[in-house]
């Protein structure tokens, strides 16, 4: 499986299925439901798992009922190397 | 099950980050607190709700909540001050600006904005607007423009385009018998007491963000104190153009833009 880049939560209760993210969305990854909420209107969903997490879709929703994530990449830096061990040790690291 | 431990073994910190993107270390775009849970009532795709979150951003951002009044007109944004976690009032038809210039000369030290549509700025208050910027009030005006009375159900406004069809020119609208469309923008960039004044759409996702940008510097020029700061917002009305949302965001880009370009119609000048 394709590493997960971004994601994106959708209050599908305050949707209001205009669609407009789905137009702005670049991997084309997101959907009108068949379902309704409780207001009667077609709400929008994620369709795909290629979301990368450029906030476009959020930046256009008119309802603001995108929360966009993704994925920070910080590279954990090297502080020591353990070798030759053959019992239980404790290591202590300073914050 | 051997092979999962094995993996986890192996690279243990991939797997745990595998797990889930949805933590907020990771949180990039939320919905800004200075808006209220309220659901809008605005039709599906007004660019109104673009508009209000980008101001919530800004006076955010800014860190100014508590120092903020706005004024909401009377139009489609009439319940603005539902939405707003500020403080807000409301004016008369077409008064947001005077009625603004009354909250910052009698509190100096507030960030004042009036939002307000082109029935209400355009159209109504045009005296008190081209007075307002006359004057250089040290407030922000946004100006919400999308060539139609909404709230009313879909009259031609003065900035109807011409042969854009509304209810009351279902032919279109004609120019012997309606006039041109009034570009009021223009019209007040030529006033001195006017800081900054732009054109700004909020259809696609660079637009929004320029947009942002624009409603960034007219709190900045406030706080400031360099003078008025006029921000058009280029928007659609996807119920009374009769289209669906991404529809009218096309059409918008097809005929509104052209008509109505966007950019900065009036910059600060260096100071030497």
């Amino acid at each position: 499986m394709a590493k997960v880049k971004g994601d994106i939560i959708i209050d599908i209760e305050k949707c209001k299925g205009c669609e407009l993210c789905a137009s702005a969305c670049p991997q084309e990854s997101l959907e009108l439901s068949r379902k309704l909420n409780s207001k009667g209107y077609h709400y929008i969903v994620k369709i795909e798992d290629n979301c990368t997490g450029c906030t476009n879709c959020a930046l256009v929703c008119p309802d603001s009922v995108i929360k966009v994530f993704r994925r920070t990449d910080k590279k954990k830096e090297q502080v020591a190397t353990i070798t030759n061990v053959t019992g239980d040790i404790t290591v202590k690291v300073k914050s | 099950m051997n092979e999962r431990r094995m993996l986890s073994d192996n690279h243990y910190e991939d797997v745990i980050a595998e797990e889930s993107v949805c933590i907020s270390d990771n949180l990039v775009y939320d919905r800004p607190e200075t808006l209220t849970s309220t659901p809008m009532h605005y039709c599906p795709g007004c660019g109104h709700g673009v508009a209000h979150r980008l101001i919530a951003e800004v006076i955010e951002e800014l860190d100014i909540q508590d120092k903020t009044i706005g004024v909401a007109p009377v139009g489609c944004a009439v319940f603005a001050y539902n939405y707003f976690n500020i403080d807000m009032t409301e004016a008369a038809h077409g008064r947001a600006s005077a009625v603004a210039t009354g909250i910052k000369r009698v509190l100096p030290e507030k960030y004042v904005f009036s939002y307000q549509g082109d029935g209400d700025l355009a159209a109504i208050g045009t005296g008190e607007t081209i007075h307002t910027c006359n004057r250089g009030e040290n407030i922000l005006i946004i100006f919400i423009n999308n060539g139609i009375y909404g709230m009313t159900g879909g009259q031609m406004a003065p900035t109807t385009l011409v042969g854009m069809k509304s209810t009351t020119t279902p032919m279109g609208r004609d120019v012997h018998d309606m006039g041109y469309p009034l570009k009021i923008t223009e019209l007040i960039a030529q006033l001195p007491g006017v800081y900054y004044c732009t054109r700004v759409a909020v259809n696609s996702p660079n637009h929004v963000r320029k947009a942002k940008k624009a409603i960034y510097n007219g709190f900045k020029y406030q706080e400031l104190k360099k003078g008025l700061s006029f921000v058009e917002i280029v928007t659609n009305c996807p119920s009374n153009w009769k289209m669906t949302p991404v529809e009218s965001n096309k059409w918008l880009e097809e005929n509104m833009l052209p008509f109505y370009p966007l950019g900065d119609l009036k910059v600060p000048q260096k100071e030497n």
